[in-house]
């Protein structure tokens, strides 16, 4: 268990105990409050797919600059794919455009001195900023699932799936609305929603010293929603660690 | 908490005399179809059984939908942990869900149907491929990048999707 109190929402604390998570099946949780604003998130410790290659020069692989990140854009093959983001350069990590050490990463693949290197690609992690926008659009994509209904009284967008994760929504009558994002497979996750209201209504809301709709800084919040996804997982699983 | 299977009047074995009465007790239909092509032009859109209008024009209609739709893809090839093959697939609320098929070119197949309807990417498939590919891309006098006109079309996606199995032509 982390010994940080409550600090900053986009915590990796799952990293902590990522040595018993084979079958990493819930993969994050946001609330967002009645305005789109983003109050509270987790993230499972998943090991994305990289691949970590040397190459010479001149570099058969197309990157662009795309949201302060260095991105494939063209020449998928052997595991990198389009749109995995430039993760480290010969061992020393990148953070957006430019390495550890200050170096610009476009530049520097530019410059055949410097080959061969080895460059390892992986899906990008998102930002804390991507994900408070993800959250907003999330909350606008809900009502106009719900206005675009062709059946009259019609919630919000409650579950959405996709080929690699499928995602959870629950709105509360106050306008809350929690998230999970969960292997296609995994079972229960609505009561896992309610489930996290109830830790939300016990240990967010009766908190004296806790605002509403501010971003939840509390760590009984915390560590009662860590237990509850460890049940959800332990209870509906179905074999996805195959 | 929603209570929404009190609201429904056909959850009682009045539907298909023909079903077996688990299947009639389950109520499966076709809302609507739209159909896009890459730059958003709502090349095609039908109606089965639609309670609710949306409440704003009919182009207004179809450009939300495609946005919604556009804004749904980026947010889902965002958000997935691993890398996708297939991407978004669909998408369900209290009271319908909205299947969603993508071919490379850009050509996108919608479909709302009921709530017991499961995966049915090969139906749009089939719509894409034997329907919309047979009859209007392959027809010189069907222009590309507007509405579709050919009638031919209209009444063979009709036939086809009141013969689909989850089609169930209720009364009202």
């Amino acid at each position: 268990m982390t010994a940080v109190p409550g600090l900053g929402r986009p915590k990796e604390a799952g990293s902590e105990r990522h040595g018993c998570s084979a079958g990493m099946a819930i993969f994050s949780v946001y609330v967002v409050n009645k305005a789109g604003g983003l109050i509270y998130q987790w993230d499972s410790y998943s090991p994305r797919a990289e691949a970590e290659k040397t190459f010479s020069y001149p570099l058969d692989l197309l990157l662009k600059l795309h949201d302060e990140r260095v991105l494939v854009a063209f020449g998928q093959r052997d595991g990198i794919r389009v749109g995995h983001a430039v993760l480290a350069i010969n061992g020393i990590d990148v953070n957006g455009k430019y390495t550890a050490d200050g170096k610009e990463v476009l530049e520097y693949l530019g410059n055949s001195a410097n080959y061969p290197v080895s460059i390892r690609f992986g899906r990008p992690r998102l930002t804390s900023n991507e994900k408070l926008m993800l959250a907003s659009m999330f909350h606008s994509l809900f009502a106009i699932g719900s206005q675009l209904s062709p059946e009259q009284g019609s919630s919000g967008i409650e579950m959405l799936e996709t080929d690699t994760f499928k995602l959870h929504c629950f709105q509360t009558l106050t306008g809350i609305k929690f998230v999970v994002l969960a292997d296609p497979r995994q079972a229960g996750i609505d009561s896992l929603l309610r489930k996290i209201y109830e830790i939300y209504s016990d240990f967010a809301l009766k908190n004296p010293f806790y605002s509403l709709e501010m971003p939840i800084r509390c760590e009984l919040f915390d560590q009662n929603l860590k237990l509850a996804l460890e049940v959800a997982e332990k209870a509906g699983t179905f074999g996805t660690g195959s | 908490m929603l209570c929404w299977c009190g609201l429904r009047p056909s959850w009682t074995l009045e539907t298909g005399s023909s079903l077996s009465p688990s299947l009639a007790a389950i109520p499966m239909t076709v809302h609507n179809l739209y159909l896009f092509d890459r730059n958003g032009v709502c090349l095609h859109y039908s109606e089965w059984h639609r309670k609710k209008q949306a409440g704003i024009p009919k182009e207004e209609e179809y450009k939300l939908m495609y946005g919604m739709l556009f804004s749904i893809r980026s947010f889902v090839s965002k958000m997935s942990p691993l890398d996708m093959k297939d991407g978004f697939l669909s998408f369900q609320t209290s009271r319908y869900k909205l299947h969603y098929y993508e071919t490379p070119t850009g050509i996108k197949v919608v479909m709302n149907t009921d709530l017991g309807v499961g995966p049915i990417r090969d139906v749009l498939h089939h719509i894409y491929s034997a329907l919309y590919v047979e009859l209007v891309v392959k027809n010189p006098l069907c222009p590309m990048g507007q509405t579709v006109q050919s009638e031919l079309f209209r009444s063979r996606l009709d036939s086809y999707v009141r013969s689909l199995p989850f089609f169930s032509a209720r009364a009202g």
